[in-house]
């Protein structure tokens, strides 16, 4: 009997316990949700922040450029190898072009982008809201009657999902270059056909849905980075543990959102028809 | 609570009645408070640290909203105001906050120039920058110290920067969260000098001080409020204050003639007393 009490009482806490944080979850993503669409909304009310947004985007985008070019450059290098590697043995190589186009296009260039500049970009935000807040400088906007939310958070919401996509394209970009380079260049296939297959299978649509993905991700991590350093409590530790917890959930908000967007383009595509988004 | 009555008392600027605030729903950071701040006088609140201090203060320029009670700006209940009618009611206001708060992307001159860029879109850059200068000046910083970042200013320069900023806007109440905490006793003086020579300059303006400082307290008060547990426990002249039989008051006075007199002992280094 007592053991059976016991179990019974581990048994409710276990649920007990999955129930709180739930409801936990619910309700971060309720103020993520609510947060996220207030400063959107906020952006379109006077007074208008246009030179914030662009002092935002020079720094998301244009700060991001070197650090793009290079991991995607890289990307294309490494994954046509290995494709050609596997290719070679079906003697399929001509398909290494459009393999590495339709990967880098549809997944590896918005979810590496949203990872790399969620780590520079959305870490940076949220230890500037963050250092903001607890030198009370958020505080010094408040009782200058200036909408903190406003002039902070808006312009670098907006910011991110403008500037995602053109990165996610620069990236593209360079990862096609690197695989033409080590298919043409250093393994030696035949240049007419690589590009004769890759325009055949890549099509537009592909790299549609990789920006489009790009912008998603942007809004997230931007959203999250923003959230987590406005409302930052507790000094300079509390600074850091806001900054690490913003790129944490934004990285695995990247990851974990990709495969539902995926999903959800291929039915919009599947439902509209793919011909009418080429 | 012990309110002295004070003669030729001017009318309120900030008139507070029966505030409570609860962060918790259990414990009451102030406790039914009731204050009136007289207009065009400075007004130093002191009080042990957890008395309610800065939760006031955040109440007063409508930054925490009241469990219940009533706080009236220049008459206006601003309790109920919705944040655009509080947006507009803080142009009123200027704050030098603890640590001053300078934004630290932006130079002096900028962050003077900041309120000025955001509420009075009217006026030409030139006259924006003209109208800065002027306040850095009217708060003592060197003219080769307005291109300066935060991070290249001496505690005292941002001060002064904090206070040009807190003027750019000509406002009708001046704020002073612990302008003294963690200065030293030079410094510490020059900051209080400066209150007291802004006041003079802009007649009418009602200054509140939040402070720790006793003796800062008596250098620049017209008036001393002093609170405990969330409620004033005395409000009346710095003579009332030092005259009052009232034992937290007088342990307060006590130990702030204590701490003054180590410093004192501790700059002359020859164990002199410089206060009587």
């Amino acid at each position: 009997m007592v053991a059976r009490d016991k179990f019974n009482r581990a048994f409710d806490g276990f649920f007990i316990w999955w129930a709180l944080k739930f409801r936990a979850f619910i309700l971060e993503v309720g103020a993520l949700s609510r947060f996220g669409l207030h400063g959107y909304r906020l952006f379109f009310t006077k007074p208008y922040r246009w030179s914030e947004l662009v002092t935002h985007m020079e720094f998301i985008g244009n700060k991001s450029v070197g650090i793009i070019l290079m991991s995607g450059f890289f990307t294309g290098i490494a994954l046509a190898y290995q494709i050609y590697l596997g290719f070679k043995m079906v003697n399929a190589t001509s398909l290494v072009g459009p393999t590495v186009g339709m990967g880098v296009t549809r997944e590896l260039g918005p979810v590496l982008t949203g990872l790399i500049v969620a780590a520079r970009a959305g870490g940076a935000m949220t230890a500037r809201l963050g250092s903001m807040r607890v030198t009370e400088q958020i505080d010094a906007l408040e009782v200058m009657g200036v909408n903190p939310l406003q002039y902070l958070v808006s312009p670098r919401l907006l910011a991110a999902v403008i500037v995602m996509p053109l990165l996610t394209g620069i990236f593209d970009f360079a990862a096609m270059f690197g695989c033409w380079l080590i298919c043409i260049k250093l393994l030696g296939m035949d240049e007419a056909s690589f590009f004769d297959r890759t325009y055949l299978w890549l099509e537009p649509y592909h790299i549609n849905e990789g920006l489009f993905k790009a912008a998603v991700f942007g809004l997230f991590f931007a959203v999250i980075c923003t959230h987590r350093g406005f409302y930052t409590k507790g000094g300079a530790e509390g600074v850091g543990a806001a900054t690490n917890r913003g790129v944490v959930l934004s990285m695995v908000m990247v990851i974990a959102s990709d495969f539902f967007l995926t999903s959800f383009i291929n039915m919009f595509y599947a439902v509209f028809g793919m011909n009418n988004w080429k | 609570m012990e309110v002295v009555e004070i003669h030729d008392q001017p009318p309120s600027a900030i008139s507070i009645k029966d505030l409570k605030k609860s962060f918790d729903g259990r414990e009451f950071v102030l406790n039914g408070m009731t204050l009136e701040i007289p207009k065009g006088r400075i007004t130093v609140m002191i009080g042990y640290s957890g008395t309610g201090k800065s939760v006031l203060l955040k109440h007063i320029l409508g930054l925490l909203k009241p469990t219940s009670g009533s706080i009236k700006i220049f008459d206006q209940e601003i309790t109920q105001m919705t944040v655009e009618e509080l947006t507009k009611l803080r142009n009123k206001f200027g704050m030098l906050f603890q640590y001053a708060a300078l934004f630290d992307d932006m130079t002096a001159l900028e962050n003077v120039a900041f309120p000025l860029k955001e509420h009075r879109r009217e006026l030409s850059k030139t006259k924006m920058v003209e109208i800065a200068r002027a306040r850095l000046k009217e708060s003592g910083l060197d003219e080769k110290h307005y291109g300066k970042l935060p991070s290249e200013m001496s505690g005292g320069m941002r001060k002064r920067v904090g206070l040009a900023r807190a003027l750019a806007l000509d406002p009708e109440i001046l704020v002073y969260d612990e302008p003294t905490t963690g200065l030293d006793p030079v410094l510490t003086e020059m900051v209080d000098n400066l209150i007291v020579s802004t006041h003079n300059l802009r007649q009418g303006t009602t200054s509140v001080v939040v402070s720790h400082d006793l003796y800062a307290a008596f250098r620049i008060a017209d008036h001393v409020v002093m609170l405990d547990s969330g409620r004033v426990l005395l409000h009346g002249t710095p003579q009332d204050f030092l005259n009052s039989d009232i034992d937290l008051v007088k342990r307060f006075v006590a130990k702030g003639v204590r701490k003054e007199l180590q410093v004192h002992e501790g700059q002359n280094g020859n164990g002199t007393r410089s206060v009587e």
